[in-house]
Parts: C-alpha cells; sequence; structure tokens
C-alpha cells in the first residue's frame, strides 16, 4: 500500500502524459502479483467496496487529537483526508509487530469486514501506514481518489510492459477481472492471450456477516439453512469450454487469485468432460482416506512454484461444495438458496467424483441446538472432521446470490477464538477519553526464564477494570521511557492476562518471531502467578498446525 | 577585544545605556522579574539589564544574531556579537563592513555583559547557528532563534538548554507537520533520477543551509556525479566546504550547461525555479526541498512537480519536546502558527504568549528577490 500511495502521490503531481505514463509503467514492472492487480483496479474503477462514510474518520481523529489542534490543521490543510493522514499520531513504531497493510489487504479487508469493525481495522492501517499511505488509504475508502490519470492511461501503461497496443487490452478487458493475473501474464509473454470469452470467468463471491448473538430473539430458525463452516480455502471452481472446444478450468480464491496452478490434481477434475459448463462455490481442503486435514496440512499445497506428483499424492486436495452459481450456460445467482441447494445436490450427485463433494446440512429445531452443535460439532454429525471446523454458517433459505456482503441473508458464527495467559510488560497511555489512563497493553510469554513481547492489546476490559489496571501499573513500575512504563516482570512477580485472538502469523519484526491478529484481553488473571503464563511453544506449535497468515479465508 | 575561550569574560564595550521609554512586556513578571531578561522592542526582542537586542529587525547599537538567515541576521547594526561562522556568513551577504564592530562567541563560551551572562548553544538549523542563553539573577532565558533536532551532517546538533522561559520558532507550529527521515525523500528524488535519465532534475533550497544539506544528503546516499549550482549558492556553499564540510564536486551551472544537463541533479534557490533560468534545462522536474511540501496544496500552488519534505525546522513533535525538556514555564512563540503551540502548551499548564515579530520571515521559501543572481 506505501509504494502505490507513493505512485498515487507522484502522479498528482505530475502534470504530462508520458510522464505519467512512465511512473505507472514502472510500478506496473516493479511490483508483483496480485498487489499491482490491485492497483489497476483501483485506477480503472473496477473495485468496488462500500465506502466508508467521513463521519467514521472522524470520529476516529477525534479520540486520538486535540479538537482545537485538529480544527486548526484542517482549517490550514483544508482536506479531511489529508488532515487525518498527517494528524495521526504515530503509534510505538519499535513495538509494532506487524508490516504495513498491502493493497490486497485492503481490498480483502474491506470486503469482509463488518461495519462495527471496521473503524478498529482502520485504525490498525493507519497506524501501520506512513503519512502517504495514510492519505492514499483515506482517499480510496471515501472514494475520493482523483489521480488524474484514465482507465485508458492505466491500460496503456500496462500494454506498454510488452509493446501491445492498448485496444489489445481493450479486446480483452471484459473477460478479466482484478487482479488481471491472466493480463499480465500476457503482456509479459509468460501466456498466451487471454480469452475475450472467459469460458471460465470468476463470479464475486457472496460472503456472510458475523452472526451477534442478539440475533436470536429477531431470527426465526426455520427460514434457516446451516452448516459447517470448514477451516479451509474458500474457492470458487470453474469449468468450461472454449471457442476451439478446448476444456478450460479454473480455481480461483475468494478475492478472485487465479490458484488452477498449484492444484493440476483439481484441474484435471474439472477438465472432464461430463464436468460440462460448471461454476462452483466450496471449500477447498486436503481430504485424506475421507478425513478433512487442518488447515496446516493444506498450507503445504498453496503457493507452491512447482507441484511435484509426490506433492500431489501427499496431500490430495477437494472441493467440499457450498453452492452452484452456473450449471451449462445458466445463471443460477437469481434462484433462492433453497433451489440452488436442491441444484447442487443432484449436479454433485451426478458428477459424481472422490474429489468433489457436498457440504452437509446441519440438523437443527432451534437456536440452542445449533449453538449445541457449534460447540461441540462431533456431538452433530461432523465426527472426525470436528477439528476441521471453525464454526457454523447460517443462509436463508430464500436468499438469491448476492456478490459482496450483503446484509441479513447470510452470518458466520465463528467458535471461541485461540486464548492464551501471557504476562504484562509494557503499559502505554491512551487516547482520548482514555488519555490518562495506561490503557495500551504490551504483553509476552515466556522463552525460557525470559519473557517474550507476542502483542499489545487495547480492548477487552471495562472502565473499572481499566481504572484497577492503571492503578496496578502506576505501583509496579520499574522504568519509564517517554510515555511507556515497563513494568515489573520476573518469574515470581508480574501480571497474568488471559488473551484472546483470531490468529497468529510469523514475524520477523518482532522478537518472539509470531504475531498476533486482534489481539484483546479475555481476562485479568489476578490469581495466577506469573510464572504459570504460557510458554512461546504454546503459540508456535499453534503456528504449526497452520493457523493462517491472515485469515485470508475468514467468510 | 578579544575573548578567551571557555572562560568568563566581561565585554566592556557594551555600556550601560538609560533605558527607552519601550512598553515593558509582563509576561515574565512576576516574582521572577524574568522582564529585565527580556521584553519586546519594535526592533524586536531586547535585553534591557544587557542593553542589548537578539536578531534584532532594524538596525540598533547592539546585536546577538543566532544565525546567518536575511530575516535574523541584518546589516547596518553598532556592534554584533555572533558565532564567528554566523559573522563569515553575514561578511558574505552583506560584505566585510556589515557592522561597526564585531566579537566571535564560540558554542558554550560565557560573555558577561552588564551582569548578564550571555552563551550561544548549537541550536542544529544551518551552519553556525546558535540559540542565545541569557542568565540573570532574576533567572535565565533562551531564545532558539530556529532550531532543529532532525539530523544534519552540516551543522553541530542541537544542544539542550534548561532555563525558566524559552522562546522558541513556530515556522512548522501545527501538528500536521511530521518531517519524515530526510534520507527517505532523498531516496524520492533519485528514483526519480533513475525514472527520467532524460531530464535535470532542479532542486529548490534555500541557499544557505538547505542547499548545502541536500548535496550533503545526496553524497551520503551514494550519489557521486557532480552536483550543479545556480550562481548564487557559490559563496556560502565554497564557505561549507572551506568549514570542511566535504560536498564532494560542485560545479556552478554555465548559461552555456544548461542545455546539456540531463541526468544530472541542480540545485538553486527555490525562486529559480519559477524562471526562465530553469526553461533551458532538458525536460526539467521540478524538486522543492521545504518543509511545506508536506500539504499537498502548497506543493501544487507553485507548480511543484517532485515535493521534497525536508526542513531545517522542528517539527511539531520535535517542538512540543523541546519545550517539555527545557524545563521552561513560559513560552514565548515567534513566527509560525503561533496559535496551535500556544494551546498545547496551555493545555500542558504552561504560560505560553504569542509574539509576533514583523520582519521574521519564512526561511523555508526564500524570497524571489535573493534568489536572483
Ligand atoms: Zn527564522
Ligand atoms: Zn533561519
Amino acid at each position: 500500500m506505501n509504494r502505490f500511495a507513493q505512485l498515487l502521490d507522484r502522479l498528482a503531481y505530475e502534470s504530462s502524459r508520458n510522464s505519467k505514463l512512465r511512473m505507472l509503467a514502472d510500478y506496473f514492472r516493479t511490483t508483483p502479483d496480485p498487489e499491482r492487480g490491485y492497483a489497476l483496479a483501483a485506477m480503472t474503477g473496477a473495485l468496488s467496496f462500500t465506502h466508508a462514510k467521513p463521519a467514521i474518520i472522524r470520529a476516529l481523529i477525534a479520540e486520538r487529537t486535540d479538537p482545537v489542534l485538529f480544527a486548526m490543521s484542517y482549517d490550514y490543510v483544508g482536506d479531511l483526508s489529508e488532515t487525518v493522514a498527517l494528524l495521526w499520531p504515530a503509534p510505538q513504531t519499535e513495538r509494532r509487530n506487524v508490516a504495513p497493510p498491502s493493497l490486497g489487504d485492503v481490498v480483502h479487508g474491506l470486503q469482509q469486514v463488518g461495519k462495527a469493525q471496521l473503524p478498529q481495522l482502520l485504525a490498525s492501517w493507519l497506524d501501520d501506514l506512513d503519512e502517504t499511505g495514510r492519505w492514499a488509504l483515506l482517499k480510496l475508502i471515501t472514494g475520493g481518489l482523483r489521480i488524474g490519470v484514465s482507465a485508458r492511461l492505466a491500460k496503456t501503461a500496462v500494454a506498454s510492459l510488452g509493446d501491445h497496443d492498448p485496444n489489445e487490452i481493450e479486446e480483452v478487458w471484459h473477460g478479466l477481472s482484478p487482479p488481471f493475473l491472466e493480463l499480465f501474464a500476457w503482456v509479459e509473454g509468460r501466456q498466451e492471450r487471454p480469452s475475450a470469452n472467459n469460458p471460465a470467468p470468476f463470479r464475486t463471491p457472496m460472503l456472510a456477516h458475523a452472526w451477534d448473538e442478539a440475533d436470536f430473539d429477531k431470527l426465526d430458525p426455520a427460514d434457516f439453512s446451516a452448516e459447517w463452516k470448514w477451516d479451509g480455502i474458500r474457492v470458487q471452481a470453474v469449468a468450461g469450454t472454449d471457442e476451439e472446444g478446448r476444456r478450460v478450468a479454473r480455481l480461483y480464491s475468494r478475492t478472485g487469485e487465479d490458484i488452477s496452478k498449484s492444484f493440476p490434481d483439481l484441474m484435471e477434475m474439472l477438465c472432464e468432460a461430463h464436468f460440462g459448463d460448471v461454476s462452483i462455490d466450496g471449500e477447498l481442503l486436503v481430504v485424506i482416506e475421507g478425513a478433512v486435514q487442518p488447515f496446516g496440512t493444506l498450507q503445504q499445497r498453496l503457493n507452491r512454484k512447482s507441484v511435484t506428483q509426490k506433492l500431489v499424492a501427499q496431500y490430495p486436495a477437494h472441493i467440499r461444495a457450498y453452492d452452484v452459481l452456473s450449471e451449462n450456460g445458466e445463471d443460477l445467482r437469481e434462484l433462492p438458496f433453497a433451489d440452488r441447494r436442491a441444484r447442487l445436490e443432484s449436479l454433485v450427485a451426478r458428477l459424481a467424483h472422490p474429489r468433489l463433494d457436498l457440504s452437509p446440512e446441519i440438523p437443527f429445531s432451534d437456536w440452542p441446538a445449533l449453538a449445541q452443535a457449534r460447540r461441540d460439532p462431533a456431538s452433530a454429525g461432523a465426527a472426525a472432521a470436528a477439528d476441521a471446523i471453525e464454526g457454523v454458517m447460517l443462509k436463508r433459505r430464500d436468499s438469491v446470490y448476492v456478490p459482496g456482503r450483503p446484509k441479513g441473508l447470510w452470518f458466520k458464527w465463528k467458535r471461541d477464538p485461540f486464548n492464551v495467559d501471557a504476562v504484562l510488560m509494557y503499559a502505554q497511555r491512551g487516547h482520548g477519553r482514555r488519555s490518562s489512563f495506561y490503557s495500551d497493553f504490551t504483553f509476552g510469554v515466556w522463552k525460557g526464564s525470559e519473557l517474550v513481547p507476542v502483542g499489545k492489546a487495547y480492548f477487552g476490559f471495562t472502565d473499572a477494570e481499566l481504572k484497577e489496571l492503571d492503578r496496578y501499573i502506576r505501583n509496579h513500575t520499574r522504568n519509564r521511557f517517554g510515555p511507556v512504563r515497563e513494568l515489573d516482570f520476573s518469574m515470581d512477580q508480574g501480571l497474568v492476562l488471559e488473551i484472546a485472538f483470531e490468529g497468529l502469523s510469523r514475524s520477523t519484526r518482532h522478537k518472539s518471531g509470531v504475531a498476533m491478529r486482534f489481539p484483546r484481553i479475555a481476562r485479568i488473571r489476578w490469581d495466577k502467578p506469573a510464572r504459570e503464563a504460557d510458554q512461546i511453544e504454546v503459540l508456535e506449535t499453534w503456528l504449526d498446525v497452520g493457523l493462517r497468515q491472515s485469515a485470508p479465508n475468514a467468510t | 577585544m578579544p575573548v578567551s575561550r571557555g572562560k568568563t569574560s566581561c565585554f566592556t564595550g557594551w555600556a550601560a545605556r538609560p533605558r527607552a521609554n519601550w512598553p515593558a512586556l509582563t509576561y515574565l513578571s512576576g516574582q521572577m522579574a524574568l522582564s529585565d531578561l527580556l521584553t519586546l522592542t519594535p526592533p524586536g526582542l531586547y535585553c534591557p539589564a544587557a542593553d542589548v537586542h537578539i536578531d534584532p529587525v532594524r538596525p540598533v547599537p547592539r546585536a546577538l544574531i543566532t544565525h546567518g538567515h536575511s530575516d535574523h541576521a541584518r546589516a547596518g547594526h553598532g556592534r554584533v556579537l555572533a558565532t564567528a561562522q554566523t559573522m563569515a556568513i553575514m561578511a558574505l551577504r552583506y560584505g566585510a563592513q556589515f557592522c561597526e564592530s564585531q566579537q566571535a562567541v564560540a558554542y558554550g563560551e560565557r560573555v558577561t555583559l552588564n551582569g548578564i551572562e550571555v552563551s550561544f548553544h548549537p541550536a542544529g538549523h544551518v551552519l553556525g547557528s546558535a540559540q542565545i542563553r541569557l542568565q540573570g539573577p532574576s533567572g535565565c532565558v533562551v531564545v532558539s532563534g530556529d532550531y532543529k533536532r532532525a539530523y544534519d551532517p552540516t551543522c553541530a546538533p542541537f544542544e539542550l538548554v534548561r532555563c525558566d522561559a524559552f522562546v522558541t520558532e513556530a515556522t512548522f507550529g501545527l501538528p500536521v507537520f511530521r518531517h519524515p527521515d530526510a534520507a527517505g525523500e532523498v531516496a524520492k528524488l533519485l528514483r526519480s533520477c533513475a525514472l527520467f535519465p532524460e531530464r535535470a532534475h532542479l532542486v529548490g533550497a534555500y541557499s544557505l543551509g538547505k542547499a548545502q544539506r541536500v548535496m550533503k544528503l545526496l553524497r551520503l546516499s551514494g550519489w557521486d556525479k557532480p552536483i550543479w549550482i545556480h550562481g548564487a549558492l557559490e559563496k556560502i556553499t565554497h564557505f561549507y566546504q572551506s568549514e570542511g564540510i566535504d560536498l564532494g564536486d560542485i560545479r556552478k551551472v554555465s548559461a552555456a550547461d544548461r542545455a546539456t544537463l540531463a541526468g544530472e541533479i541542480i540545485i538553486c534557490p527555490p525562486g529559480q525555479l519559477a524562471d526562465l533560468w530553469s526553461r533551458k534545462f532538458p525536460d526539467p522536474v521540478t524538486a522543492f526541498a521545504s518543509g511545506w511540501m508536506r500539504v499537498r496544496a502548497r506543493a501544487r500552488q507553485r507548480g511543484i512537480e517532485l515535493p521534497l519534505v525536508i526542513s531545517d525546522h522542528v517539527d511539531w513533535d520535535d517542538l512540543c519536546a523541546t519545550i517539555s525538556e527545557t524545563g521552561a514555564s513560559e513560552i514565548w512563540v515567534t513566527h509560525g502558527a503561533e496559535e496551535a503551540i500556544v494551546h498545547w502548551c496551555q493545555t500542558r499548564g504552561l504560560d505560553a504568549r504569542p509574539l509576533h515579530i514583523l520582519g521574521y520571515g519564512d526561511d523555508e521559501v526564500e524570497a524571489l528577490a535573493e534568489g536572483a543572481p
């Protein structure tokens, strides 16, 4: 994102068409897929997500700055996005443990985030980006991105990567979608020209909102169908036939990334003639002798440069079908879910392929029964597959297939996140209403007899708890570095916090080697001695079983 | 009369003078009676006890000068006390006779003027720049002049001086001004040179300080081709070199050279960017090194194609930090967005007042006239 922002920044000051073209071409030449494809999408208007209202941005900055200083700054700068980008307080950089978001991260994040979580997500991006990156992000999400580059100019720059005429790009443009991998592969001479009539197009998938337990009262269980939320990768498997009668198959990730190359076994299946012209929405899994393998096993098959026979045999790929979007030229997305489900059941039965099966429905009569199934999938028929289940999905039986994340139709109700007991190491004053309290907490786990920081939390405690924590911090400070207090911690002394988090990834920027996603304080363990906090090995095992890098599949 | 280094000396050339009937400021009043140390008069800041002005904007009998920028260092004073480098810069700009008599003071050296101890401390702004500290029986005042705390290999780094009252500049006194690492901005320039090797890159930079800092940063970033300069930069740049600052191969642009400088970096006074002079270069990319480049509208207003956020002044964060670190309880704010920093001080219980001194300019944007050859 910072790189894309630098490009936009430079373009904004350049008036010569020729120079703009050079900057664009340089960017496309030196930026990897899929990032450059999303940039192309942003510049050609091919990206669509709900825009954040300026009110959200104003609220975020109001929590962090003095209103008088904000008003003076806004008055001087004259542009809200730019003012906020410049004014945004720098986080404690030495304690940050995440890389700045890529444009792809932003696009995916905005597609999957619910309204309630948007401000927090936005704030974490703003923390991680530099001034130019923040400006570009805010312009992008408020729909105010005007960079003086026409879609035509952007396409011309892409064409220049391989001495193509820009009209050749226009001819194939409509068969393409972000992040335009086929297009770049073609102009760079790595692949044939994409067909204008894409026989295996990507269709923007339908995504679910997080289930709010308050929804129970409002919704009738009879209106919903439930199924497991599998811990694999949401994919779209598409098969078709091109003008010359050749079979064409594609496997797309949820964001439209073409991941076909990594799955020759599935391509072979989809190319079988009796699959016809079909588009299936499902979960990519590794299934060995009927047993779904944990996500870490599936990771063995992802992002591989070369896919060996051995790898395919060892980790056989599988599609568990959720939905059918088209069949033999018929677009089924306008049908209600119940009808599509019936079509899907007969389709899967007709295709009768060992690498393809149906995502089973969970029978339930009322909400408590479903809650029980979610808590204990094994008891609700999931049996041995229980470990590969992330939660349950709820779909309105009458829901048509709407691209994006429509309201009120589909819900995901995840199992509880991961928990770890950590020791409070550093505290820093908060912002706004909390500016007089120590409310930003860095915590660590044991690595042998030493504590290593693994994350930072700002959320998850009540105001009363905040006061208690604040008092504890003031009474147990060992050192002060500017606004940061280092606390007394050792095997025999220290406060244990139970931290809940959504995921874990490897981090080279962090001494512990791991970084948590969305950590929050689940409980303050006043009772627990510091020496009984968790060891880093606990987190490392979770990494090894393959908590995903950045939860790319959180539907 | 020479002053020996490191020793307190009394500068007897400064006879006591009857106090003029200027309205004394009450800001520094109270039990400390700091108003004896510093007050504001029409020519600028004035120390009644020592009978001396600091950076006066019109000729006065006796002046202490913080640094060589033209809004702070003017010609025509009687006696001038400044660092040797500032004195040399004034002589370069105004000729050797820029004042009646002068005395150079080393950083840290203490000079007593009518019982007031005066000392100069590095301000990190440009070569020779100093903060001026006045210590009297009632307390201690520091006048910052212009200053910065960011890395600058062409001058002595800022030295924090604790005091009771701090007179600070606030050129960039709004929280939107956070200057990035200057090396990153220079990298931006070098990337552009690589992308457009057939174009000349013209960098507007204030002729004293900024221009030489950009040259040095280019060298530190590995640019080893000659750096071309506009004639108006020549004297000051040679002075920097004579002070032991290695700037590599610096060449003055002649009229004939201009059309041949594709792929080269040329540094000139900002005023030249919009001048006919710049149009003779091959398809020039116009860059401007200034803290103001942080704000897009300001860069666009000047038609800049490559804004480089490089400033010789403190940014907001450093300004706030410095105010806190001096320990001063009274803050006077000169040139810039005074209201914002005054507000900030007040939210922290500091007594702060804006000081509207007419004639203090904005050395990030040099006057057109001065840039002319
Ligand atoms: Zn100044
Ligand atoms: Zn200055």
